[in-house]
């Protein structure tokens, strides 16, 4: 989604304040387009009607990947490319198998659900966030709105919303 | 929210001054002041650090002979301090994990740095079986490599490999979850910083973290399921460590009670070492408010658990030594007991099993001195009790001719004292340079178990609408707010 150059932010300083400000605003028929906390709001992804996380999903397939890997690169160069007797032991020791599966299991499910994370929330080192607000990451629950192409009454009409439903602060930013 | 929390529960968060932006003021503020003290310990372990690097190079210049190990005695400080090593690791991943899935709310104080204190335990714990090797510079052949000698693999039967992967994973999965853990708070002390240098430095640490509400959503859904891949992960470790003994032949090692006795251990020692840096922290950086007796004394509660856990093993591993009837295995506890190293043996009773029995009484088990000298006193007791299985089982095995004392060299003491060193170096560093407590979390459960939002929700109840602390309410809660 194109970032919006022209915005309105509003601030809110109480989560559950803030919370029922998201169902009144979002019943009133207003886009919402972006929402950020200086910590996980419990029940915030629910009244912004956000569909959940399939990450588990992403860490339960990664995981899958690293078990069929260990099993068959053991049972391979046990069984195939160097098949070694150690002290009479059978060729294909399933169970002296588990412990090096069990954790390249957890290694690829944590590695790669973590990198998932990581693209999915466009975070790298060097990444350059849009800044809204610096108390976002304080004190401040945000609301942002697309301001761009919106007329002025229909701003006018938004923020005395957000004023209404309890925020401490509404203002306009423009980017470039 | 309906957060809800008993009244009777002391509070988490205290001082009735608390709010949300008191309370990044007060975590963020260990980065941003310069204190001499902290230069001339971070000068004193650098030093020491730097030792253990002497040490070590001096190691791989001479050989292995420069240590105290002998024929008999092969295995002696070095694995003794790798296992405690790893044990000390286990605290954190089981703080930020087991009690994330069991809700426990005090972690939040504690879990950042127990996290860092894992990962910098768990690189001094590597470097002893590394340089036990001998030739370092083949340590890459641990791991199942393409080579040109058949190619000829590890042998994937082996404990010894087990732990390789077994302590790489845990290592690298634990620095995952601290990190991915940071990312939240480097942000908001970079939105908080002056310095442009500060500014790109803490904004590169926090990847460009936001705060969206979709981020949040994944970054909870990511600590859900790490904790749930970390809390097998760190119970498979010390099992597997235990296997490096329990599968070998040798009496006193061969023995099935290993695994949970090992791991039980691990938590034990791994919150001691949480309670001494914690204790102390909470004084230097002025973290009380948030480090409370409260958290002192929930931590001083599963060490009593974990220590009597640990008592049973001593005792049961006695009764199975007599009761199996094999003659090497009773002599190798006989000897373990009364023989020439009855004085560790004694060591490792006095300050495992007996003196964290005082925790059962309530006033020790919250006073902060009691606390400090008896978590210094589970540390040497856990170094104690890795010294008495590895050392006395070796000394005195099948052959009396080969008898043998261990005596350790003055490159063994270096290089433990310079692990100890490096490890206080590098938790120094961290506590400089990143917020030690999890700022977001701590802000997180402010509303439910802080002193000012118990005292609110005390005022409610005892007002005609009842104790809901409603939507409409907007009180002493928010003395920032423009209302």
């Amino acid at each position: 989604m194109e970032e919006p150059n022209k915005v309105v932010i509003g601030l809110w300083d109480h989560e559950e304040v803030y919370l029922h400000a998201i169902e009144k605003i979002r019943a009133k028929g207003v886009q919402i387009y972006e929402s950020l906390t200086p910590f996980p709001v419990h029940g915030l992804e629910d009244v912004l009607g956000y569909r959940d996380s399939r990450l588990h999903t992403a860490g339960f397939m990664f995981g899958t990947v690293g078990t069929i890997v260990a099993l068959s690169f053991m049972t391979w160069t046990m069984t195939v490319n160097f098949p070694l007797d150690f002290g009479g032991k059978p060729y294909w020791p399933i169970a002296s198998f588990i412990p090096i599966t069990f954790e390249m299991m957890v290694l690829f499910s944590a590695w790669g659900m973590t990198l998932t994370y990581l693209v999915r929330n466009r975070l790298w080192p060097g990444m350059v966030p849009r800044i809204y607000d610096k108390r976002t990451t304080d004190d401040r629950f945000a609301l942002v709105f697309d301001a761009d192409n919106v007329a002025s009454d229909k701003l006018k009409e938004l923020r005395d919303l957000c004023m209404h439903e309890g925020a401490v602060e509404v203002k306009d930013k423009q980017f470039n | 929210m309906h957060a809800y929390e008993s009244e009777f529960r002391e509070p988490l968060i205290t001082g009735m001054d608390k709010s949300y932006t008191k309370i990044t003021d007060d975590l963020v503020a260990p980065t941003e002041r310069n204190s001499a003290l902290w230069w001339i310990a971070v000068l004193l372990s650098g030093a020491g650090a730097l030792f253990f690097v002497f040490c070590l190079t001096w190691t791989v210049w001479f050989g292995i002979g420069t240590w105290g190990l002998n024929k008999t005695i092969g295995w002696a400080w070095d694995i003794t301090n790798f296992v405690w090593w790893i044990g000390i690791g286990h605290a954190g991943t089981l703080i930020s994990a087991i009690l994330l899935l069991f809700r426990q709310r005090y972690r939040t104080g504690i879990n950042r740095a127990a996290e860092a204190m894992t990962i910098f335990a768990v690189i001094c714990a590597g470097m002893f079986p590394i340089f036990h090797m001998g030739r370092v510079w083949d340590a890459l052949f641990i791991f199942p490599l393409p080579n040109t000698r058949g190619p000829l693999w590890v042998n994937f039967n082996s404990p010894l490999l087990w732990d390789v992967f077994a302590v790489s994973t845990y290592f690298s999965v634990s620095l995952l979850f601290w990190y991915t853990g940071l990312m939240p708070d480097f942000a908001t002390v970079r939105d908080r910083s002056k310095g442009k240098f500060r500014k790109w430095f803490y904004n590169m640490m926090s990847f460009g973290w936001m705060g969206t509400a979709k981020q949040w959503q994944r970054f909870e859904s990511l600590s859900l399921i790490l904790a749930g891949l970390a809390t097998p992960l760190v119970l498979s470790v010390h099992t597997i460590v235990s296997f490096d003994f329990a599968t070998s032949v040798i009496p006193g090692w061969h023995t099935t009670i290993f695994p949970p006795y090992f791991v039980a251990g691990a938590i034990f020692s791994g919150f001691a070492m949480v309670e001494t840096l914690m204790l102390i922290s909470r004084k230097l950086f002025n973290l009380e408010d948030y480090i409370t007796v409260n958290h002192i004394e929930s931590m001083n509660k599963i060490i009593v658990l974990t220590g009597s856990i640990v008592g049973i093993a001593y005792l049961t591993e006695l009764f199975i030594a007599w009761y199996s009837g094999y003659l090497y295995e009773q002599f190798a506890f006989y000897n373990r007991v009364l023989g020439k190293y009855y004085w560790a043996y004694a060591i490792m009773m006095t300050c495992n099993v007996v003196t964290p029995q005082f925790y059962w009484l309530k006033p020790l088990r919250r006073n902060l001195y009691v606390t400090f000298i008896l978590s210094i006193f589970v540390n040497i007791g856990m170094w104690f009790e890795r010294f008495v299985i590895i050392v006395t089982s070796l000394a005195d095995d099948f052959l009396p001719s080969s008898w043998a004392y261990f005596s350790p060299t003055w490159v063994d003491i270096g290089i433990f004292l310079g692990s100890i060193c490096l490890f206080l170096f590098l938790f120094l560093l961290f506590s400089r340079l990143f917020p030690t407590i999890a700022i977001a979390e701590v802000k997180a459960i402010f509303r439910t178990s802080s002193e000012v939002a118990k005292a609110e929700r005390a005022k409610k109840a005892n007002s005609p609408t009842g104790g809901f602390v409603g939507l409409q309410h907007v009180g002493p809660l928010d003395k920032d707010s423009k209302h």
